[in-house]
């Protein structure tokens, strides 16, 4: 039953082996089928009316060795040691408690060293693996795609289901390869990458999709990298992202508290190395971009796929043939307090926010750090560093990061999801401006009136220094400029010396 | 869950795309932890508005929304299902739904329909011409009507025999049990475990 037949018979993608191999039941007459969950991601949002509907029916957790909580998107970013003062918050938190003592569920609570952005925790404990069915109540589940797994959001429901009988009834996906070739340039990363995918298809065009990506690009990312554009497959309303399993993959995991070790270490990576797409296997959907040709990417609307390169402007509704995106991008705009045809690098940024399950690994914040370095903040900027888990916290404090955030100016926070969607006080005032490294740019989503452009780390931090939405490129023309008046200052210099001396 | 099999009732012309999931409940609204009681969340930001379409004395008391594409889009909460059904609201039509909220809406019995863009034209003239006006949806027969118009909406085959029949997710699962047993009899040592916690 677990390996359906079918199975040899024909090439398959990566996304088809995950589901064959967990295929409990297989359904008929156009009922779903029956799929196996190995790891089920809880937190204090989606899971108090999922306990409480076990509780109404006297039913257990199946598996509580499946399943662990972290407590992230209430979680108040400074003052962690006194009682939370919003008392839904609070609420919401207690309630996470007292559900995970009573059902057995391992729970990460504000303090612990594990505690952080659920997207963050479960790769940093080795628990998010190659070829293993990860859910969460929470859309950006699909970050952990980034290993190979098959991962998506559910809603509270599905996640009573999950904890009731560790499976879920689910229709097979489509699969699409989104397929980037080439090579990033310096100053470009795997957010850029994601943001122009979503440009180009739409923030529907993944629907009910499994997004593959592939190509020499996304083999040269970093796990962390991965995990950024997995995480956003949603935003193009894709179900889920993957990307094939490689040394990169293994070396992230190896030696990870929950990795298997030994003999199991060995059997896993025989395993893992199958998944990779067949040679033949054919997508439902291709999408191909060139990654030498992109730039720093940004949106300028209230969707993810409003973006364009930095170096663009604002573009103008009225060129927009399609009667539906023309009447949003008109509205985004109104809400944006944009005018089409302003250059994006002009737009004046109030608020820099470093963090969110999407650019809040140890490595985005370093990369954010380097820019920084010795630099000083534009007045006009408040910028917010919130590492995604308590634990990249602490290594980012032993590289000595914290320290060139607050130098800096930058606030330096403890971990969760912050103002990434406003649950806790990190929030925009009514038409503030931010630059923001999470996946987001709805009206309203990081408080009331608010407004967001989806940046990535690197954006943000040259952001933070020129106050306008800028790149590292932006940074070194700066650069080039000053050295360049600086030699015409001495040029000036000197050709005018012989002269005066002539004129003597 | 009770039976669903047709829903008679004020219809809303809700003329907007990309309505997504932090627009019809903001995030504000997630921290209760009861499944009942959002209907004062509803579009709380839109609501402000006294011209806000449901703010309009003809539309108290809806039960079916026409909207445009993209309907529920966006983040996962089911509070947006919730919030809705807590509202008044039994069905949703759309020319394309957000897909989580698509699988949330049937687990909750509200439908959600899928129509034709033309269609969504002919329902909200129809709506509009006559504010406060019933409309029947038909989930036997796979229909909208207002009157003389009569439109077709499609759902899964799935959804709607489970709405038909009123039936509960685990339960339905749960009748396989001696098959999810016996998968797990067959999984790899290797795969991850949370507990014991290391
Ligand atoms: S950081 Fe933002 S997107 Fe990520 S889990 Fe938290 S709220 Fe959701």
């Amino acid at each position: 039953m677990t390996d359906a037949p079918i199975a040899s018979a024909r090439p398959r993608t990566l996304a088809e082996k995950v589901w064959d191999k967990h295929l409990v039941a297989k359904g008929e007459n156009g009922n779903p089928d029956l799929i196996y969950i190995d790891l089920h991601l809880v937190h204090e949002v989606t899971s108090p009316q999922a306990f409480d509907g076990l509780r109404m029916a006297g039913r257990p957790v199946r598996r509580p060795d499946l399943t662990i909580a972290t407590e992230d998107h209430n979680t108040p970013t400074i003052g962690i040691d006194r009682p939370i003062a919003d008392r839904t918050s609070r609420t919401q938190i207690e309630t996470l408690r007292r559900n995970c003592e009573e059902f057995g569920v391992r729970l990460h609570s504000l303090g612990d060293i594990e505690q952080g952005i659920v997207h963050v925790v479960g790769p940093q404990l080795g628990l998010t693996q190659p070829g293993i069915t990860v859910v969460c109540g929470d859309s950006h589940t699909s970050t952990h795609g980034a290993f190979g797994a098959m991962a998506f959001g559910i809603g509270t429901s599905e996640v009573e289901h999950v904890m009731a009988t560790q499976t879920l009834p689910l229709k097979p996906f489509k699969t699409m390869a989104i397929t980037v070739n080439g090579q990033l340039r310096p100053g470009v990363t795997a957010k850029d990458i994601i943001l122009a995918v979503i440009a180009k298809i739409g923030t529907g065009g993944g629907q009910g999709y499994v997004l593959e990506y592939r190509g020499s690009a996304i083999r040269a990312l970093s796990m962390e990298g991965r995990m950024t554009i997995c995480n956003m497959s949603i935003e193009a309303g894709a179900r889920a992202g993957m990307v094939a399993p490689d040394e990169t993959t293994y070396d992230y995991l190896k030696g990870r508290v929950h990795a298997p070790q030994g003999q199991d270490w060995d059997d896993a990576v025989a395993y893992w190395e199958t998944l990779a797409t067949d040679e033949g296997a054919r997508f439902d959907a291709e999408v191909i971009l060139d990654a030498d040709e992109l730039e720093p990417f940004v949106t300028w609307g209230t969707n993810p796929g409003q973006g364009v390169s930095l170096s663009q402007t604002v573009p103008n509704p009225a060129e927009i043939t399609d009667a539906n995106e023309r009447s949003a991008a008109e509205r985004a705009l109104e809400y944006m307090d944009l005018e089409a045809g302003t250059p994006m690098k002009d737009i004046r940024v109030d608020t820099v926010f470093l963090g969110s399950c999407t650019n809040s690994r140890v490595e985005d914040l370093r990369a954010a750090a380097e820019i920084i370095k010795g630099k000083t903040k534009a007045e006009n900027i408040r910028m917010l560093v919130v590492p995604g888990s308590a634990r990249v916290r602490l290594e980012a404090e032993a590289e000595g990061l914290d320290k060139v955030f607050l130098e800096f100016g930058a606030e330096w926070r403890f971990a969760g999801c912050s103002m990434c969607l406003g649950m806790n006080p990190d929030q925009l005032a009514p038409g503030e401006r931010c630059a923001s490294t999470s996946n987001r740019n709805f009206e309203g989503r990081q408080g009331k009136g608010g407004r967001t452009h989806l940046v990535s780390p690197l954006v943000a931090a040259a952001t933070a220094i020129r106050g306008t939405l800028s790149s590292p490129w932006d940074l070194l023309q700066d650069e080039r400029d000053s050295a360049e008046r600086i030699s015409v200052e001495r040029i000036s210099v000197g050709a005018g010396a012989p002269i005066e001396e002539g004129a003597k | 869950m009770e039976k669903v099999t047709t829903i008679t009732g004020v219809g809303v012309p809700f003329r907007r795309s990309n309505v997504d999931t932090d627009q019809i409940i903001p995030a504000v609204y997630l921290k209760r932890v009861t499944k009942t009681g959002f209907e004062d969340a509803l579009f709380a930001g839109w609501r402000q508005d006294p011209d806000f379409v449901l703010n309009q004395p003809a539309y108290q008391g809806a039960r079916v929304l026409v909207a445009g594409s993209d309907f529920g889009t966006g983040s996962s909460r089911e509070h947006a299902v919730w919030a809705l059904r807590d509202f008044g609201f039994r069905a949703v039509l759309s020319p394309r739904f957000g897909d989580i909220f698509r699988g949330n809406s049937g687990k909750q019995g509200l439908l959600a329909g899928q129509i034709s863009e033309d269609d969504t034209e002919r329902l909200w003239k129809a709506l509009e011409a006559n504010p406060g006006i019933d409309m029947t949806v038909d989930l036997v027969e796979r229909s909208a009507r207002i009157g003389e118009l009569t439109v077709k909406f499609e759902i899964d085959e799935y959804t709607r025999w489970r709405l038909l029949e009123g039936l509960d997710d685990i339960g339905l699962t749960l009748r396989d049990e001696a098959r999810i047993t016996e998968f797990e009899s067959t999984r790899e040592p290797w795969r991850p475990r949370t507990l014991p916690a290391r």
